[in-house]
């Protein structure tokens, strides 16, 4: 597994490696995704929700045969969800099994064997330090709040986790680590610091077009053109949430499923809902649906 | 062998003249980030132009704010042109980082305008002008400590998923049954567990257009004040013909420093009001984001806007569906006999939870106790 990173010697490599899976990167994603393999840097992913930023770590898994572990930040995420956590309901068992036993005449062994591993109950975090070599992806991190940040800043500066009870795990070689951000909130510059960071934009038209097509392969080619011409148009019209290639691939499937082989105004109007999100977007676009997307 | 360590030296020198170019910029590319660009370019190909423009952007750029400069160093470093000295003109330059451009707008260069009178006329044109900031005369100090006493307490609180231990509340079931285990196994004692109420955020925005003159100053101290009290949950941003995020500047613990810092930030002294287009500035480039989200925002304006006011009114709804509540204050309320005539205030007032005056101590002991209670 680890001999198909090593192959990998440039971006492009790396690019054609993601282009295999599906996942078509620019050159610059595919230079921070190389990089971040190369440097062993963690890599800091912020742009607008739905321009390919989880994905990414799933094709980086995909194309280095690394198992994947994935970390949903949350406000209060606390370590104890993140790194690991002893299972107290199966350790009070083992305790009661012990004492039945009579085993509670060595007081010592009995209190080790309650710190076993089994006791252990690893999270995405230790998870993917014990896995190693491993993608971790630490998915919403302005989502966390700044204490969560604090430790995460302590993880990802030597990749170890001290468990007073067992010991030091250390990764034999330290993980790929993906962190996202919606730019929902500033998030600290000490641990952007230790990350390569990439700004994602939605894909050019070209680009769009060739992902609709790489991931839907059903729908028709004029229809994903059609498609990536529209939501580019509607991302260009100052919208509360413009339409990032997520919601393009929605819409092209709720077409596709309508039975449509290209993009008319009234099939257009009727699946707004698959690409807008609001309901001032909506009934904007609605209103002049014919000018806005086909240029009339 | 000297050939190399020569092409290395080479490569060093002219990744950390770069770096002098990008700090020029405004891009704060730290010695360890300026490493990390060192270490990037080791694993591209240091002669292709584009990789070692990814090399850098990856490593020094941390915000979307500083990729355009990074572009415009990049080539005037790479095409030859030399490094500006990061003297004073850099403030200058930094101004790009914190504004969100509106549309060019007529602006126009330094000007002044002449009269009292013509300063409470709102006007649509953009006039460009740093804040002259001197030192601050003893009374202003004075009065900037007695803010500091009152506004201390100003801290909104909201509930949060964060849970504390605690001596009453539900029970904490990891907590109790560690303590069993160390009872040989016997729940002896119920331990117990409450969700912890965390800082409320506080988003002031002051204008600092013509009209607002004679009380900005004191709002961008109470602003200081405000973010001193609570760095991490309080985010100051100037309103004009422009939108100025002034939260670093302000976060300077010398009241002086900070202030000048902050007027040398914001580029649109006592110019013109857009307070539709600005707020809408604000609410898609951070307030939809979640910097309003859940907030006590406090609107600090006149209200007087010149073109339309159907945008004030339309944005100021949306900022209300986004905050937690909505403060709007307004020096002149405090006078005998104010009415909200100013259009852009009649528009407003729908949206606002809360209106108060802003033009004396007092008032501002009123407005931080509104804060308080929001």
């Amino acid at each position: 597994m680890l001999a198909r990173v090593t192959h990998l010697t440039s971006p492009d490599e790396l690019a054609a490696a993601l282009e295999g899976t599906g996942y078509l990167p620019d050159e610059g994603l595919a230079t921070a995704a190389y990089l971040a393999l190369a440097m062993h840097r963690p890599l800091f992913l912020e742009g607008e929700a739905g321009v390919g930023k989880t994905a990414l770590a799933h094709a980086l898994a995909e194309v280095t045969g690394r198992p994947i572990y994935r970390l949903q930040c949350y406000e209060g995420l606390e370590a104890s969800q993140a790194l690991y956590d002893w299972d107290f309901g199966r350790q009070l068992l083992h305790l009661r099994a012990a004492e039945a036993a009579h085993a509670a005449d060595n007081p010592d062994a009995l209190e080790a064997s309650l710190y076993d591993r089994r006791f252990l109950l690893a999270r995405p975090l230790l998870q993917a330090l014990e896995d190693s070599p491993s993608v971790l992806l630490i998915d919403e991190i302005d989502r966390a709040d700044d204490e969560f940040e604090a430790f995460l800043l302590e993880v990802l500066s030597d990749f170890t986790i001290s468990i007073p009870e067992l010991g030091t795990v250390r990764a034999v070689t330290p993980p790929l680590v993906i962190l996202t951000s919606n730019r929902t909130r500033e998030v600290h510059d000490a641990l952007k610091r230790r990350c390569l960071y990439h700004w994602l934009q939605h894909p050019d038209f070209d680009r769009e077009v060739a992902i609709l097509r790489r991931r839907l392969p059903e729908v028709t080619e004029q229809l994903a053109r059609e498609v990536a011409r529209a939501t580019a148009r509607l991302r260009t019209l100052d919208l509360l949430k413009p339409p990032g290639i997520a919601e393009a691939m929605d819409w092209a499937t709720a077409l596709h499923t309508l039975g449509a082989r290209e993009l008319d105004p009234d099939t257009a109007a009727r699946t707004l809902g698959a690409v807008l999100k609001y309901r001032e977007d909506t009934e904007r676009v609605q209103q002049q649906v014919r000018g806005v997307l086909f240029g009339a | 062998m000297p050939e190399t360590s020569t092409a290395t030296r080479d490569v060093v020198d002219t990744v950390l003249g770069f770096a002098r170019t990008l700090r020029a910029a405004g891009v704060t590319a730290s010695p360890d980030r300026v490493e990390a660009m060192l270490a990037a370019v080791g694993h591209l190909d240091v002669l292709d132009a584009s990789d070692v423009y990814w090399a850098g952007r990856l490593t020094l750029c941390s915000s979307p704010d500083d990729l355009d400069r990074y572009d415009a160093a990049f080539a005037a470093w790479f095409g030859g042109e030399r490094p500006r000295a990061p003297h004073p003109a850099a403030p200058e330059l930094r101004v790009v980082s914190t504004m969100a451009p509106l549309d060019a707008g007529e602006g126009e260069g330094e000007e002044f305008s002449g009269s009292e009178e013509l300063a409470v006329q709102a006007s649509a044109a953009e006039v460009l002008r740093h804040r002259d900031v001197g030192e601050l005369s003893p009374a202003e100090r004075e009065h900037l400590r007695r803010l500091f006493t009152v506004l201390r307490p100003a801290a909104p609180m909201r509930p949060s998923r964060r849970r504390r231990p605690s001596s009453a509340g539900p029970v904490h079931p990891a907590r109790t049954v560690r303590r069993a285990l160390r009872d040989g196994g016997e729940v002896t004692r119920l331990l117990h567990r409450r969700s912890a109420p965390r800082h409320r955020r506080v988003v002031l925005l002051v204008d600092v257009s013509g009209s607002m003159s004679p009380y900005a100053d004191a709002l961008l101290r109470f602003a200081h004040v405000a973010v001193r009290a609570r760095p991490s949950s309080t985010e100051v941003f100037t309103i004009g013909t422009r939108l100025t995020r002034v939260t670093r500047e302000l976060r300077l613990r010398d009241p002086d420093r900070a202030l000048v810092a902050t007027g040398s930030a914001i580029p649109d002294w006592s110019g013109g009001t857009r307070l539709g287009e600005v707020l809408k500035a604000f609410l898609d480039r951070w307030g939809q984001r979640g910097t309003a989200r859940g907030a006590v925002v406090v609107v600090c304006s006149d209200g007087w806007e010149r073109g339309g006011t159907e945008l004030l009114g339309e944005q100021m709804a949306r900022l209300r569906r986004l905050a937690h509540a909505v403060v709007w204050v307004n020096p002149h309320k405090g006078r005998e006999g104010y009415e909200p005539l100013a259009g852009g205030m009649r528009a407003a007032l729908p949206s606002v939870d809360v209106f108060v005056a802003g033009h004396s101590m007092a008032a501002f002991e009123e407005l931080s106790g509104v804060i308080q209670r929001a």
